[in-house]
C-alpha cells in the first residue's frame, strides 16, 4: 500500500514560480503579524504603518535621521551576514558570528587606545587589518579542531562567543578600564572616528564592496569554486585532488576575517568605544540573514536591509503601544513562514487519494459477480 | 560550615533552572534534533509562568502554563524541522529570537496593562518556597539547607529520563532515531513520531526552567532584564558537558550552578582572578570536554551521531 502522503524531490522552480513562493511567504508573514498586532489590541494597519515611517522618516530638525540610524544598523549586519555565508556555502556551520565580530573589535581597540596618535589613515588601516585578524583568528580555531579531530562546529563556534563577549567584559573591568569607578574603555579619542560619507560613517561603502567581493569571490574565483564543491561533497573535492583541510582553514579565516572587519566599523564607526553590545546581535541575526538569502550576495544586502527597517522602526512605537522588541516576533513570523515555504521549493507533495483503491476493489467485485 | 551550606544554597539555586533547560534540551537532542531554540523557550515560560500564577494564583496553574507555552513552540520547531525539513540551526535560532522577543513584548503589555510592574502575592510564593533542612552542627539556626520543591522535581525527572533510556524499548527507539533515523526507520520505528514527542517534551521542560527563573529567582516580581538572560545558552552547553548522559546532567547542572556564584564565596586572598573568568569557566569548560571527546572518538561519547541533521527517508 502506498503512503497516504508523498513527498518527492522537484526539479528546481522557475524564477517566477521561486518568486511567488516568496510572495506567497511574505504574504502570509505579514498577514500572521497583523494577526499578532490584533491579539495586542492594536491596529496592525497603523503599527506596519508605523514601523515603515519610523525607519525612513525623520525629525523636522533632521529629515534624515532616521534613515541615517537604519543605515548604521544595516552596515553590521549586512557585513557579518556576507561573511558567513562563506562558511555556510561549505556547509560549515559558523555560528560563531558574535565571537568573531567582538575579536575583530578587540584586536582593532587595542590600536585605537594604543596608537590613536598616529595619522587618521594609517591608524584606520591598522584597524582594519587587526580587524581582520582577530576575527580570522577566531574563526580558524574552531576550524582547525573540525579538520584535525571533527569537533563539532556548531557547538564549538557557539561557546567561542561567550568566550569572547567576557573577554570583553574583562577588559572593560580591567586592563583596558579607563573610567574611574565604572568598568568601561571610555570613549576613543576623535582621531578614530570614521570618516562620515553622506552623513553616515564610511562602513555603508565598504560593506557594498563587500557585496560585489563576495560575489565575485564565490562565483568567478577559482577558491570560490571549491568552496561550493566541498560544501557538496567532502569526498568529491578529494578525489578532484582538491585539499579539503586546507580549503576548511582558508574559508573559516576568511569568513572570522569579514565578521571581525563588521566589528571595526561597529566600534570605528558608531559605538566610539569597546562593549559587550557591540553586535547587537548581529552575528545571529546574520545566520538568518544569510540563510534566507540562499547565500546570495546581493539577496543578503536585501534582507539585511529589511531587517533594519524592522528593528529600527520598531524601535520608534510608542511603549504604550507596542515595546520595541515587537520587531523580534515579527522577524520570527517571517522567517517561520520562509522556512516552511523553503520546502516547498525543494519538494512536491502527492497526496494519494484511499479513493482509487476503493474503486479498484470495487472492479474487482463486479468481475467475480459477473 | 555556614559560608558552605550558604554556597550549596546558592548553587542549587542557580543550577535548578540550567537543571531544566539541560535536560529539556538533551531530552531534544537524543532525538537527534538540535533545538537553538532553549533560550527563546525559557523566556516564553518565564512569562506564561508568571502571567498564570499572577492571574490564578495556582503554583500547578502557573507551570503547566509555562511547559504548555514552551512546547507549543516547540512543536513550531518539531512541524518545520521534521515535516517541512528546515535546517535545524536557523529554526533554532528564529525559536530563540522569537520567544525573548515575544515574552517581552507581553511582558511589556502586562506592566502597562498594570501600572508598573507587577509582584506576585507572598501567599503565591509561599506554594513554591525552599523546604528549609537545619543543619546540625552548623553554628545557628539561621543556616539552612533551602530545598525547593521544583528542584527535587528537576532530579527526579532527570532520573525518570536514565531509566527511559536505559531500560525501556521507546528509549531505545528514541536513542536510535538520534543515532541512526535510517537503521531505525527500518526496524519499524516511527522516526518522526519519536522526535516530535522529544521536541514536544524537551520544549515543555525548558519552559518549567523558565517559569523557575521568574517565579523564584526573580521573587516575584517581574523583571524582565535579569531572569533568563543567556541561562538558555548554558543549558545548551551543559548538554555537551555531561556528554548527553540525564544522571551526570544532575551534577553538572548544580556545578555549573556553583559557578555564576562561586566568585562571591571564594576569598580575594585564596584565588584572585577577574569576575569575567568566573562567567566564562562554563563555556570554556564545555570546549574542552568538546575537545577530549572527539580527539578520543569514543564510541560512548555520548553525542547523538545523527545531531542536527534532518531525516529524509527517499534519501536513505
Amino acid at each position: 500500500m502506498k503512503d497516504l502522503v508523498h513527498i518527492t524531490k522537484r526539479p528546481e522552480r522557475s524564477a517566477l514560480s521561486s518568486l511567488g513562493l516568496i510572495a506567497a511567504a511574505l504574504g502570509l508573514a505579514i498577514v500572521a503579524g497583523g494577526v499578532f498586532i490584533a491579539l495586542m489590541r492594536q491596529n496592525p494597519l497603523e503599527v506596519y504603518a508605523a514601523i515603515i515611517k519610523g525607519a525612513f522618516v525623520g525629525s523636522k530638525r533632521d529629515p534624515f535621521s532616521a534613515i541615517k540610524s537604519t543605515v548604521i544598523l544595516f552596515v553590521p549586519l549586512l557585513i557579518v551576514s556576507l561573511g558567513l555565508s562563506l562558511a555556510f556555502k561549505m556547509r560549515f556551520w559558523n555560528i560563531g558570528g558574535e565571537g568573531q565580530m567582538m575579536f575583530g573589535a578587540i584586536f582593532a581597540t587595542f590600536f585605537a587606545l594604543n596608537y590613536s596618535h598616529l595619522p587618521h589613515i594609517v591608524l584606520v588601516l591598522l584597524m582594519f587589518a587587526a580587524s581582520v585578524v582577530g576575527g580570522g583568528l577566531w574563526g580558524l580555531i574552531p576550524a582547525l579542531f573540525r579538520v584535525k579531530w571533527s569537533v563539532n562546529e556548531t557547538l564549538f563556534t557557539l561557546m567561542m562567543n561567550y568566550v569572547a563577549l567576557y573577554t570583553i567584559e574583562f577588559l572593560q573591568a580591567g586592563p583596558w578600564k579607563r573610567t574611574p569607578g565604572f568598568a568601561s574603555i571610555g570613549s576613543f579619542d576623535a582621531n578614530v572616528q570614521l570618516a562620515k560619507v553622506g552623513g553616515v560613517h564610511v562602513g555603508w561603502i565598504l560593506a557594498l564592496v563587500l557585496v560585489v567581493i563576495v560575489t565575485v569571490y564565490m562565483s568567478r574565483a577559482k577558491q570560490g569554486y571549491e568552496i561550493a564543491v566541498v560544501g557538496e561533497s567532502k569526498a568529491t573535492a578529494h578525489y578532484a585532488g582538491m585539499n579539503v583541510k586546507k580549503i576548511v582553514l582558508r574559508t573559516m579565516f576568511i569568513s572570522g576575517a569579514i565578521c571581525g572587519i563588521a566589528g571595526m566599523v561597529q566600534i570605528a564607526g558608531s559605538d566610539n568605544t569597546l562593549s559587550t553590545g557591540l553586535t547587537g546581535n548581529a552575528g545571529f541575526s546574520g545566520i538568518t540573514v544569510a540563510w534566507l538569502a540562499q547565500l546570495n550576495p546581493f539577496a543578503v544586502a536585501v534582507i539585511s536591509a529589511l531587517f533594519s527597517i524592522l528593528e529600527k522602526g520598531s524601535k520608534t512605537i510608542p511603549v504604550d503601544v507596542m515595546s520595541k522588541e515587537a520587531a523580534n516576533v515579527l522577524q520570527g513570523i517571517l522567517l517561520f513562514f520562509f522556512l516552511g515555504a523553503e520546502f516547498f521549493r525543494r519538494y512536491s507533495i502527492k497526496i494519494n487519494l484511499p479513493q482509487k483503491q476503493v474503486r479498484h476493489i470495487q472492479k474487482e467485485e463486479e468481475h467475480a459477480d459477473g | 560550615m555556614d559560608n558552605a551550606i550558604n554556597f550549596i544554597n546558592a548553587a542549587l539555586f542557580a543550577g535548578t533552572p540550567l537543571l531544566f533547560g539541560t535536560l529539556g534540551e538533551l531530552i531534544s537532542e537524543k532525538a537527534g534534533c538540535l533545538n537553538l531554540g532553549v533560550e527563546g523557550m525559557m523566556w516564553v515560560g518565564a512569562f506564561a509562568g508568571f502571567f498564570a500564577a499572577l492571574q490564578t494564583g495556582s503554583a500547578m496553574l502557573s507551570l503547566l502554563a509555562a511547559f504548555g507555552a514552551a512546547a507549543l513552540c516547540a512543536a513550531v520547531y518539531a512541524f518545520l524541522t521534521v515535516t517541512l525539513r528546515a535546517n535545524q540551526n536557523v529554526t533554532g535560532l528564529t525559536l530563540t529570537t522569537f520567544g525573548v522577543g515575544l515574552s517581552l513584548v507581553l511582558g511589556s503589555a502586562m506592566c502597562q496593562a498594570n501600572g508598573g510592574a507587577p509582584n506576585l502575592p507572598g501567599s503565591f510564593r509561599d506554594k513554591i518556597a525552599a523546604f528549609k533542612i537545619p543543619i546540625p552542627g552548623s553554628g545557628d539556626d539561621v543556616v539552612k539547607l533551602a530545598v525547593y520543591p521544583l528542584t527535587i522535581f528537576a532530579i527526579v525527572l532527570c532520573i525518570s529520563a536514565a531509566v527511559f533510556y536505559k531500560k525501556t524499548r521507546h528509549g531505545l527507539s528514541v536513542r536510535a532515531s538520534g543515532e541512526n533515523p535510517a537503521a531505525a526507520d527500518a526496524a519499524g520505528v516511527n522516526v518522526s513520531a519519536m522526535k516530535y514527542a522529544s521536541i514536544i517534551l524537551g520544549g515543555g521542560i525548558c519552559g518549567i526552567g523558565g517559569a523557575f527563573m521568574s517565579l523564584v529567582t526573580a521573587n516575584g516580581a517581574w523583571m524582565p532584564a535579569g531572569i533568563v538572560n543567556g541561562f538558555g545558552w548554558i543549558a545548551v552547553a551543559l548538554v555537551i558537558f555531561v556528554r548527553w548522559k540525564p544522571m551526570l546532567a544532575i551534577l553538572g547542572a548544580f556545578v555549573f550552578g556553583a559557578f555564576q556564584s562561586m566568585r562571591y564565596y571564594i576569598p580575594d586572598s585564596v584565588i584572585s582572578i577577574p569576575n569575567a573568568f568566573y562567567q566564562m569557566l562554563p563555556f570554556v569548560l564545555t570546549l574542552i570536554v568538546l575537545i577530549v571527546t572527539s580527539m578520543r572518538k569514543s564510541v560512548h561519547a555520548g553525542e547523538p551521531a545523527a545531531i542536527g541533521v534532518n531525516y529524509y527517508r527517499e534519501e536513505r
